[in-house]
Order: C-alpha cells, then structure tokens, then sequence
C-alpha cells in the first residue's frame, strides 16, 4: 500500500515531464494499435473465408478461363454440395476513382454458397427474377445513395459497352468481418450480351465457387476436382478460399512485412523514451533511494518503487492510446473504405498493446532497478547536497 | 558494563582508479551507553566514513565493530539492514526527507518495516512528532517546512523507532544560528532525559560543546580523549 502510494506521488513529481511521456506512450500506443489494425484489415478478407468453400481456377493464372461445362463435371465430384461461378467484371462507376469490385456470378447458388449476405426474401426474389438485376453490399449502396429499383450504369473494360444494372438488393454482413462492398450481378446477363455480340468470350467462367458438404474433407474433395479435369485442355487448380485469398494478399507480403516493422519500430523509440525518462527521473533520486536503504528497506522494495512508476505511467499512456485507437480507427477506416471494406480493430491488436505496453514499462525500468540495487548507500549519499 | 560501540582496529581505505586512499587506519574507539560523542577534526579526516561504519551504512577493510554485543562487521547485506532498521537512527546535513512525503508519513517510514499495527505506529508516530515539538505540522510536506523544522522531522524519525543508537553527520550544517541551537538543545535533551546514546560529527565548535565527550579525528588517527562537563 505504502510503496503504491509514494510511486504515483512519484509518478506525477515533474508533472511536465510525466506528461510528456505519457503523451509519447499514447501516440506510440495509438500508431502501433493502428498500423496493426491496418495488417488485420489486409487479411480480412481471409478472417471472414469458410472452410466449406473450395475456389476453382485455371491452374496456369487467375487470367486464363475455365470452360462453362466444367460446372456439371465439379457437380459430379464426390462430396461437392453447391457449385457456383463468377467472373471479374471490372466496371467503372463513373470514375475510375470510384473502386469496388464488382462481378458476375451464378445468383441462386452464389447466394446459397454466401448465407453471409443477408438479404431479405422478397429482396431475393426480386433479384432472381429480374436479369438485369444486380445486389449491392451495404456499404457500397450508402457511399453512392442508391436505392433499391435505381438504374446503375457500369463503364466495362474487360467487357466494352456502357452496362445496366437496376438495383433489386442491398445485402448485410451476417457480422462485422464481412465485406458490405460487393456489386454482384447475373452471370447470365453477360453471357446472352455476350453471344449476342457473337463474342470469343461466352461460356467462360473465370473461377468456380464449391460448397462441400464436409469441411474436414475439403482438400480430399479439391483433389479430386483437379484430378477431374487432368490432361484435360484446361487444367485447374482447387484451393480453399483461405488460401485463395491468401494467395492474393501474398503478392503484397512486402508491404505487410513493412508495416509489421515499422510498428515494432516505433515500440523501440518509445522505450528509449521512457527509459529515457525513467534514467532522469532514477538520477535525481538515488540520494532518496540511499536514504530508503539507510532506514533498512531492502533492494527489492526500492526496486518495486521504479518498475512500478514506470508501470503507472507505461499504462496511462498505453490505456489513452487504447482508448483513442477506436475513433480514429474508424475515421481512418471511413477514408479507407474503398479499399479496406473491414477496418475494424481487433481484439488481438488490444493484446497487442497491452503486451507492447507491459514491455516498455519493463525494460524502461531495467536499467535504473539494477543501478539503485546495486549502488552503495555511502555513495548513494554522498550525491545529496 | 561493556561499552555500546566498540570499535576494534578498524581500518578503511578508498579506491580510486588504481590508487588506494587509506582514510582510517586502526581506530580504537569506545562508546559508553548514554554517552553525547561529537566527532570533530579538519575536512577529508574521515568522520563521516567512521560514522557510516559505525551505522552499518559501508564495510570496514579490517577489524571490527560491536554494536550491543553484535559484531556488524559479520553481518550480510540483507542482516545489515534489518539491524539499521532496528538499531540505528540517523540525522543528516541536509535533513533527508523524502519530499513526496508528509512529515507525518516520513517519520512513519521506519516503523513500516516492523511489525506494528496502524493504531500503534501512529501513536509512536505523534510521540515522536510531539517530542520534536511538530505535533501541528504532522500534514505538512518537507517543502512547507523550514530547514530548523525539516532537522527536527528527521530527528523524530530516527527516534521514532527507539534505536540502539543515535548518529548525526553535521545535524547544524546547514542550519543558522537560532534552528542550530534548537536542535542542539533537542539532542541534549534526548541524551539528558530519554538517555540517548549520541555520535555525532560535527564542525561546529558551540555544537561540540553540548556533547560530554569530543574525539578528534586528524588524517586517520583519533586523537585524545576531551571529556567536558557540559556547563
Ligand atoms: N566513496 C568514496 N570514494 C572515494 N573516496 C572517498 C569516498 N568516500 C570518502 N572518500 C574520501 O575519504 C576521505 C574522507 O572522507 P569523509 O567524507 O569521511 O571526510 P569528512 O571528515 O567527513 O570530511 P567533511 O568534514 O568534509 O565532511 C576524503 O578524502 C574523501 O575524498
Ligand atoms: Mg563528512
């Protein structure tokens, strides 16, 4: 109770100084709470990705296409349930600026694999019955104010032409994890456009979606699908969507790697701060320290004493930064949202700076612990005066 | 009776770089229980190292020292401390108080390292205080206090917990004429009435004068025996 009490008058003794540190720590906590905030919002999309889902695609790139026909085979394929496909449709909105992903996709069993996408029954009916239907997430609707029976027209590039769309559906993450940004529409709706246009392009699919019935047994039946279609003229390659998505985020590995330096790095300098201070603080003091010795307390107490200043400004700072990390976390996640449909911060990233903040009040204390254990009272006073 | 510090052929040097400094070189010293010693002799003579030896507060090279039958010299680190926390009670130039504490909680600090209750160390505590006539500024911090005021606080802390000893390294230092007499006629006091067994170093010849007996100390030799009879 004691060595609690002098430790906090101790704490705020140069009010200046501690405050400074603590604004050090908060800002520190804050950037690293932040950045791994950013790092989980990368790998988002892999968080929300189901084990029951098998992704098909070329085996040579993600570029090559896949025939139509294969939907019937993969069907065929002991412990396949749902078979869905899709294609990257690349439209613009306006403006090129105005990124979402948008693509088309086999609507009934694309909703059936994704009962992560709420959407009303009578908002799928309207969907499914209408071809030129398209449903949007959440999100993507309320950045551009749509409603639901509002026309939308789509620049293509991979596939020329002004598209459009009527808006028949607005879908809701079943959580916070899910993607609220999608524009999907008929599959059907490009193929016919397609044919009618006589184009090279009909009856590819860019990937196939597969629903197994077993998770346990997805990689038996992804397998199985590529064996299938072995020596065939296109070969596929079936992974899960986990490692799908992985794939994708890999490209970017660098970057990530980068960023997970950059926010250790900024957990060193503030322990140099704070060790900084702690060194300040422990020099003007080792006359008091003497004296505690003198009067019979033992290294440890005294000991007690500077690790646990170190921890009650170490942990201020580190609760600010915590506390401030969620409004800015959702600013900044409104101004990424183009890009990162789910910035939301994680539980893992709070461990994360409490364990940071634990380290910094430790190691800032190390030094000046060991000295004032060590240092001889004699010569502990003889610095006073 | 055997006397309360028995110093035996205590020698001390310092080193410095790869130089030694010898400072003490085979003290012989008695002090009887009850007695007022003043140390005195010129600066760098080595009364304040004679006086950490005898408080435990630093190692003797060679010889030993018995305080109340105990010899300090063998104790460890740890033993040590415990034994200052019992048995000696210290007063310093510079007063020493820990300046995020109230005078009250300064002069408690020693008892927190016994075994008291709450109740009985704050009796001790306002004995204390009221001894060194501060009973109303027990709520004061060290800075709120004058420097007479702030020697008299650490006086009550050393006597709060009923020492063995009682050492002084220039109590009056720093302190003017009328704070230094005060607290000279304190430590009289203490030693008259509550028969307080005193060592205390000193420049200050009027300082000298309240002890019974003056020991000067010239280059590491202790010199004569002056007893006086106080007035
Ligand atoms: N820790 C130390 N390291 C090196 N030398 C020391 C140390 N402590 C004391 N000395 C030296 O020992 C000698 C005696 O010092 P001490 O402090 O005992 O003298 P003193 O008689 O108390 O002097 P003053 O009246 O100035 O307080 C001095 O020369 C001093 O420089
Ligand atoms: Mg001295």
């Amino acid at each position: 109770m004691f060595i609690l009490k002098i430790l906090i008058r101790n704490a705020f003794r140069h009010k200046l100084r501690t405050f400074l540190t603590i604004l050090g720590i908060t800002v520190a906590i804050l950037a690293f709470g932040l950045l791994r905030t950013f790092i989980n919002a990368w790998y988002g999309g892999v968080e929300a990705s189901s084990a029951s889902r098998l992704v098909t695609r070329s085996s040579i790139s993600l570029i090559f296409h896949l025939p139509l026909s294969y939907k019937d085979k993969i069907r065929q394929v002991d412990g396949v349930k749902v078979v869905s496909w899709g294609n990257w449709f690349g439209g613009v909105y306006i403006d090129e600026k105005n990124f979402f992903a948008n693509f088309a996709v086999d609507a009934k069993s694309y909703l059936q694999l994704y009962p992560e996408f709420l959407l009303s029954p009578e908002e799928t009916n309207a969907f499914l019955r209408d071809r030129k239907a398209f449903v949007a997430g959440r999100k993507l609707a309320k950045r551009f104010g749509w409603k639901i029976g509002d026309t939308v027209t789509l620049r293509g590039t991979i596939f020329p032409g002004n598209w459009d769309f009527v808006l028949r559906g607005i879908y809701q993450g079943r959580d916070e994890t899910i993607d609220e940004t999608q524009f999907f529409f008929h599959w059907d709706y490009l193929n016919e456009t397609l044919k009618k246009r006589a184009s090279a392009r009909t009856d590819q699919v860019g990937w196939y979606m597969v629903g197994v019935s077993r998770p346990d047994r997805a990689i038996e039946v992804a397998l199985a699908i590529d064996r299938t279609f072995k020596n065939s003229l296109a070969e596929t390659l079936t992974e899960t969507e986990k490692a799908f998505q992985l794939s994708f985020i890999s490209m970017s590995e660098t970057i990530i790697m980068a960023i997970q330096l950059v926010s250790f790095v900024v957990i060193i300098i503030i322990i140099a701060v704070v060790a900084n201070t702690m060194s300040m603080t422990y020099r003007e003091r080792i006359g008091e320290y003497a004296i505690f010795k003198t009067l019979g307390f033992r290294g440890w107490r005294i000991a007690g004493m500077i690790v646990g200043e170190s921890m009650v400004i170490t942990l201020i700072g580190s609760f600010l930064g915590i506390v401030l990390t969620f409004p800015v976390a959702r600013i900044v996640g409104k101004m990424l949202s183009n890009y990162f449909p789910v910035f939301n911060v994680a539980e893992e990233a709070i461990y994360m700076d409490l364990a940071a903040s634990i380290i910094i009040g430790l190691i800032a204390a190390i030094v000046p612990t060991y000295r004032s254990v060590r240092i001889r009272i004699a010569d502990g006073l003889r610095r006073i005066g | 009776m055997a006397p309360i510090v028995e110093i035996i052929d205590v020698s001390k040097s310092y080193r410095r770089g790869n130089r030694t400094i010898p400072v003490l070189a085979d003290i012989n010293l008695n002090i009887e229980e009850g007695e007022f010693l003043a140390l005195m002799g010129p600066s760098g003579s080595g009364k304040s190292t004679l006086l950490n030896l005898i408080a435990a507060l630093d190692q003797v090279d060679s010889g030993a020292i018995r305080v109340g039958g105990i010899d300090i010299t063998a104790l460890s680190e740890n033993e040590l401390a415990e034994w200052r926390a019992v048995n000696v009670g210290f007063i310093f130039q510079f007063y020493n108080l820990i300046p995020v504490l109230t005078a009250f909680e300064n002069v408690e600090l020693p008892l927190l390292l016994t075994g008291l209750s709450r109740r009985q160390r704050n009796e001790h505590v306002e004995m204390a205080l009221r001894i060194v006539n501060l009973e109303e500024r027990m709520d004061h911090y060290p800075a709120q206090l004058s420097g007479g005021e702030q020697q008299r606080v650490a006086i009550a802390r050393a006597i709060v917990t009923d020492p063995t000893i009682l050492v002084a390294d220039e109590p009056t230092g720093d302190l003017d004429k009328v704070a230094a007499r005060e607290i000279l006629e304190l430590m009289d006091r203490l030693n008259r009435e509550s028969h307080k067994t005193i060592i205390m170093v000193t420049h200050d010849p009027r300082a000298a004068e309240k002890a019974r007996v003056i020991r000067r100390l010239e280059k590491g030799f202790l010199n004569d025996v002056h007893s006086q009879d106080p007035h």
